[in-house]
């Protein structure tokens, strides 16, 4: 007997945490499976810690999410009895990780993302909000230093490095829009002070990777199409796979306490 | 993770060498004193470490495999997380051992192609397969557990950096292997199908960790002068015994049973084993266990797909090295 999947009340403000929350698990989740397999030991390491500084963010979001939605789920529930279609992450984060160079570029456009964000909400009216933010952007400012210093090996090492950069740059571009957009609900948030606006961050976002990309002497793409679709449930192939895996355990023995 | 006392050491060569400085060397070991890298030793001395401290870092990278391919089906989050952290010590405790076996004379990128040609061997425990998530609690608890009985002793070892090294390791190995034999209560507190599960891990896992500890003392070589140089301080079977002893009370502890019917309880206490199956640490060991050919291909792959990112790194580093004034302007 397959468990099937919960049900979660997505008010505004469970839905932002929960958004939050799969943004970190699914990337956790693809940083981890470099873990024992990467180019080098120190680079084991780095992406464990930041795997772990991510589903740690998860949790904490994750169980906000519950508590506010008081429905009697809790951080596994949410994380591996939801489907495919009740994830509500970027599409950016749960893109393959390809080969090292897709993997941090793929994380330098997220981290810059996030280190703005996370500073920007340790502002929110929501304490609980502000705390996660607090620690994450922290995190975050790390995260984003260690993508940083990779894509300036990468551009400015070989010319494979090079290559293989802008190929994943080029890629994974298409993916970066899906940050920046807002929805009613969220709009809601925003003006009653718990949420910021990521709209207010993509100047600054961009000034980060201009300047990144002009020491790796690497180029942004000037294409301007966006996929759009996580956020609400539409994702690329790619998830459901990598659901059927982090699931696996609780589908195939459900109820039973680990 | 750990090494396993398959470690012989190199005859001892003090006659080819300055016999002053070879007695004056051996009154430092007898003195409990410490060698440390830039002391004078024997050529055989600093060959035996090399060997014994880069086999154990190697088993520590290899040991990453097994339980990282749970990192991603681990059954709940704070599992993940503790996973991951757990599989990231190992990863550590790798690049400590690499570190202390560079201070006796050779590289890191020496060492892994030396591992990677299947030169160097690493410990044969890890040629065994994770089916299960009991998998992951039984290594916590045994393989892990079994690392520290051979590891604290190395904590007095006669080199330094070797002997530094495990204090560390040791003590994150002990958090390790509570966190294991944790898994392993709760999967014994569950439901039957957990508590079967719990007890085919146990049951596929016992003999090799009693392997872990290395032959037995009667067909055992060179241990003479390991134990001379006071690399070794106990012998293999004293080890095996007081790991027995050990965790024979803890599985019981479980509702488990050790796979051993011949085990008795003599008059002193101790748990008296049946006899080990050596023909099947001699499979393994040649490159026959379940997951040999496995183990060396992820590893192999991991190198020659990273060798793109380490030469960029080395070019990027080399031309940052060639621009002192664009280092300057930081």
């Amino acid at each position: 007997m397959a468990i099937s999947n919960i049900e979660v009340a997505e008010t505004p403000l469970v839905l932002y945490a929960l958004r939050r929350a799969d943004d970190a698990l699914v990337l956790g989740h693809r940083l981890s499976e470099w873990c024992g397999h990467a180019p080098m030991l120190e680079e084991d390491m780095a992406l464990s810690n930041i795997a772990l500084d991510l589903i740690g963010q998860a949790r904490e979001l994750y169980s906000y999410a519950a508590k506010v939605e008081d429905k009697g789920n809790d951080e596994d529930k949410l994380a591996y009895l939801r489907d495919v279609r009740q994830y509500r992450n970027l599409l950016l984060v749960e893109q393959p990780n390809g080969d090292f160079a897709q993997t941090l570029v793929r994380q330098f456009f997220y981290s810059a993302f996030a280190d703005l964000y996370w500073r920007a909400m340790m502002t929110s009216r929501d304490t609980t909000l502000a705390a996660i933010a607090a620690r994450s952007e922290k995190e975050s400012a790390y995260h984003l230093r260690h993508a940083s210093e990779w894509i300036i090996r990468f551009g400015d090492g070989t010319e494979e490095s090079h290559k293989r950069a802008q190929v994943a740059i080029d890629h994974l571009w298409a993916f970066t829009g899906e940050m920046f957009a807002v929805d009613d609900g969220e709009r809601a948030l925003i003006h009653a002070g718990v949420a910021i606006d990521p709209g207010t961050l993509r100047g600054r976002w961009l000034t980060t990777l201009s300047e990144v990309a002009s020491e790796a002497m690497l180029t942004l793409p000037q294409n301007d199409w966006m996929q759009q679709g996580g956020r609400s449930g539409r994702h690329s192939e790619h998830l459901g796979h990598l659901l059927s895996e982090l699931q696996s355990m609780q589908r195939t023995f459900p109820g039973l306490t680990w | 993770m750990y090494t396993q006392a398959l470690n012989t050491a190199e005859t001892d060569d003090r006659g080819l060498e300055d016999a002053g400085k070879a007695a004056q060397f051996q009154a430092r070991i007898d003195a409990e004193e410490r060698i440390e890298p830039n002391d004078w030793m024997l050529a055989a001395y600093r060959k035996t470490l090399t060997r014994q401290i880069s086999q154990h870092a190697h088993s520590e990278i290899v040991g990453m495999l097994p339980e990282g391919n749970w990192i991603t089906r681990a059954p709940t989050l704070r599992r993940k997380a503790a996973l991951l952290a757990k599989v990231q010590d190992e990863c550590g405790h790798g690049l400590y051992l690499y570190a202390a076996a560079e201070t006796l004379g050779t590289s890191r990128e020496e060492l892994i192609d030396a591992m990677l040609a299947g030169k160097a061997k690493y410990s044969s425990i890890f040629n065994y397969p994770t089916l299960t998530w009991a998998d992951i609690g039984t290594i916590g608890w045994l393989v892990d557990g079994a690392a520290i009985m051979n590891q604290i002793p190395l904590c007095r070892c006669s080199y330094g950096p070797y002997a530094r090294a495990m204090i560390r390791v040791c003590k994150e190995e002990s958090f390790h292997q509570r966190q294991g034999y944790e898994i392993m209560v709760t999967l014994c507190r569950g439901s039957d199908e957990q508590k079967a599960m719990a007890q085919d891990a146990l049951n596929r896992w016992w003999w090799p960790v009693l392997m872990m500890f290395g032959p037995p003392d009667a067909t055992s070589q060179h241990s003479d002068t390991s134990t001379k140089w006071k690399i070794k301080r106990f012998s293999n079977d004293e080890l095996r015994q007081k790991f027995v002893d050990a965790t024979v009370p803890q599985a019981h502890y479980l509702g488990l049973t050790i796979p051993d019917p011949g085990m008795t309880q003599d008059a002193e206490g101790h748990w008296r084993y049946s006899e080990i199956d050596w023909a099947e640490f001699k499979h393994v060991l040649a490159g026959n266990g379940p997951c040999n050919r496995d183990r060396m291909a992820a590893r192999r792959k991991a190198h020659e797909e990273g060798a793109w990112v380490r030469e960029a790194a080395a070019a990027y580093a080399a031309k940052r090295a060639r621009r002192p004034t664009a280092q300057a302007a930081e």
